[in-house]
């Protein structure tokens, strides 16, 4: 019977998408209508195959784990294309003649930065944290995923999201809110899909056989539960019409910015920290042999996060529309959460106590530390940067992309290569990597890139906003703004040349991957091998 | 009075306080006489149920807790 409802629905959408696509207003609207259209026809055809067969008995005893396989791969997969995508704009900006004229407007900047930003964050980092909440849900409740196939809807409607929106922005479809790009109907989609990934993380909570929620659990539900609210929010918006793409925001002016950096801050603070604070909680205890440090510190660690983070969005509006009470309560949330964040980072470091040995002799241990180093080192320098006084020297200039890039290279990519690593031979059931060097050459490729980028990232945009402000005695400004584009050039090359070991250690990795899944004979050492 | 006015009204006195008092409860809440036993076994759930499901009846760190 179920499968007649589905057949019901899958034959309706791929009729409404066939029509959309003959019907469509824009490039972008009629090539996801026909991928629409060809996903659920191929799922039309799945069910009907399926139909009135006998069903396949599953194994419902063990962990589901056949779809965290699927996100260990996806988030390789899509972390190679987000830095690629990185290293390629990193270039278009030292040298404008990448732009090829050729590839225009498709493969200009404007188009491809959304496209790398979202690549990282969002398939990369989004599917790092799908999988990896669904490997510590199910080992920290010692339950089986709850809703069976549910959890595979949520991986493939969450990496369909990712193909609408990436597809999206190269053909011109795009709503210009930072780090929420994608148009009215994939943001639906989006809705759907995430309340489903709710559903399974919460249905497996609730059939835990552990008395308590392990602090791991805290993070990640907070981290999905607040996403489903800052998505909503930001993204109430009306359609033009049901044939186009292009929809208009219902908030308008400073109430529209603000609600965008209430958006864009909490999906740093919510996506990017309490989610993969989540993994950390998690995979570094694991990988240390020892639990966390202090327990307890992960508890207030938690409540003051979640209380102080949702009110830091305003110190994106320094010198705005914006009233200044607003801009001076975003600023001083963002500095009093510089105390959690340190907790936090103590804490995970606070776990090696006892076991500072293994730094020395386990390369992944080692970039779980350098990892929480720089978190601590970006959320230092991000409520740094949050003072007024500072913000009017750092706001528009690089010197924010570098404060980006040392937290997102360094904290959340470093802990999701740390977890792909401790994740990869567990799951397909081998003792190790199928190289433990490499994962050393992927650690120093990555560390240096990081150094890279984030150095000249501090001298340009510091630069710049000197530059910006110059003025001579007569109080005229001294340099045009094409003075400073000039001035950055051999600095956009150093942050091109970082990106670049970045995206070298990332291949390593996916290297390193492939082998140990394929399962060939290990020539490497045994973890047990002092570092060179 | 406006809607915005009110809301602020509300939002800046007894929201604030609550939200405080929820905040300053939580770490009371975790300091709570007892609270190191349950948070010793709390920490040590990542190194249980590393292979498959655990058993509630069975587990005996969660009949201890029980009882």
């Amino acid at each position: 019977m179920g499968n007649y409802i589905k057949l019901i629905a899958l034959g309706l959408i791929t009729l409404f998408a066939a029509i959309a696509a003959n019907w469509g207003r824009d490039l972008s609207y009629v090539v996801h209508a026909i991928i629409i259209m060809l996903v659920a026809g191929f799922m039309f055809l799945r069910v009907l195959r399926a139909t009135d067969e006998p069903v396949r008995a599953v194994a419902t005893d063990g962990y589901m784990d056949d779809v965290v396989r699927a996100g260990v791969i996806a988030t390789g997969f899509w972390g190679v294309v987000g830095f690629l995508v990185g290293v390629v704009i990193a270039f278009q900006l030292a040298f404008p003649a990448l732009n090829f004229e050729f590839l225009q407007p498709y493969g200009n900047f404007g188009r491809l930065r959304p496209l790398h930003t979202s690549a990282v964050i969002f398939a990369f980092g989004g599917n790092a944290l799908i999988m990896s909440s669904f490997y510590i849900v199910q080992r920290t409740c010692g339950a089986r995923l709850w809703g069976g196939n549910l959890a595979w809807f949520v991986f493939w409607g969450y990496n369909l999201f990712i193909v609408l929106a990436a597809t999206g922005y190269l053909l011109g479809s795009t709503q210009s809110k930072e780090y929420a790009e994608p148009e009215w109907y994939v943001d639906i989609w989006l809705t759907i899909v995430w309340v489903a990934f709710l559903v399974v993380y919460l249905g497996t909570i609730f059939k835990r056989t552990e008395k308590h929620i392990y602090v791991a659990n805290w993070f990640l539900l907070s981290f999905i539960i607040t996403v489903a609210m800052l998505h909503l929010v930001n993204n109430i918006s009306i359609p033009v019409s049901i044939w186009g793409s292009k929809s208009v925001q219902i908030f308008a002016g400073v109430q529209d910015a603000m609600t965008q950096w209430w958006y864009g801050h909490n999906a740093v603070g919510f996506f990017l920290t309490a989610g993969f604070l989540g993994m950390m909680y998690y995979f570094v205890p694991k990988q240390a042999g020892r639990p966390v440090f202090s327990y307890k510190l992960s508890i207030i660690h938690f409540w003051a996060l979640i209380f102080l983070y949702i009110w830091a969005g305003p110190h994106h509006l320094h010198y705005t529309a914006l009233p200044d009470w607003a801009s001076t309560l975003g600023m001083v949330f963002s500095i009093i959460l510089w105390m959690p964040s340190w907790g936090g980072m103590i804490n995970g470091l606070m776990t090696l106590q006892g076991a500072w040995d293994k730094l020395r002799t386990d390369p992944i241990i080692r970039m779980m530390v350098i990892s929480l180093a720089f978190y601590g080192m970006s959320t230092f320098e991000g409520p740094m940067m949050s003072i007024r006084a500072v913000n009017s020297l750092s706001h528009y200039t690089d010197w924010t992309i570098g404060h980006v890039h040392s937290g997102a290279l360094g904290w959340n990519g470093m802990i999701t290569f740390s977890a792909l690593y401790f994740l990869t031979p567990k799951l397909w059931g081998r003792a190790q990597m199928y190289s433990m060097s490499a994962i050393n050459w992927h650690f120093w490729l990555a560390t240096i890139g990081i150094i890279l980028y984030a150095a000249s990232m501090w001298v340009t945009g510091i630069m710049e906003g000197l530059m910006w402000r110059e003025v001579d005695a007569n109080g005229f400004l001294v340099n045009s703004f094409a003075d400073t584009v000039s001035a950055k050039f051999p600095m956009y090359v150093v942050r091109g040349l970082g990106g670049v070991l970045y995206l070298g250690g990332a291949l390593i990795m996916a290297w390193n991957m492939f082998m140990t899944i394929r399962g060939g004979q290990k020539v490497a050492a045994p973890v047990g091998v002092p570092a060179e | 009075m406006d809607t915005y006015s009110l809301l602020r009204e509300i939002a800046d006195s007894w929201v604030l306080l609550a939200m405080f008092v929820f905040f300053v409860g939580t770490i009371i809440w975790a300091f709570r006489p007892g609270s190191r036993k349950v948070h010793e076994d709390t920490s040590q759930i990542p190194f249980r149920n590393e292979d498959r499901p655990g058993d509630a009846a069975s587990d005996s760190n969660t009949k201890e807790l029980q009882s």
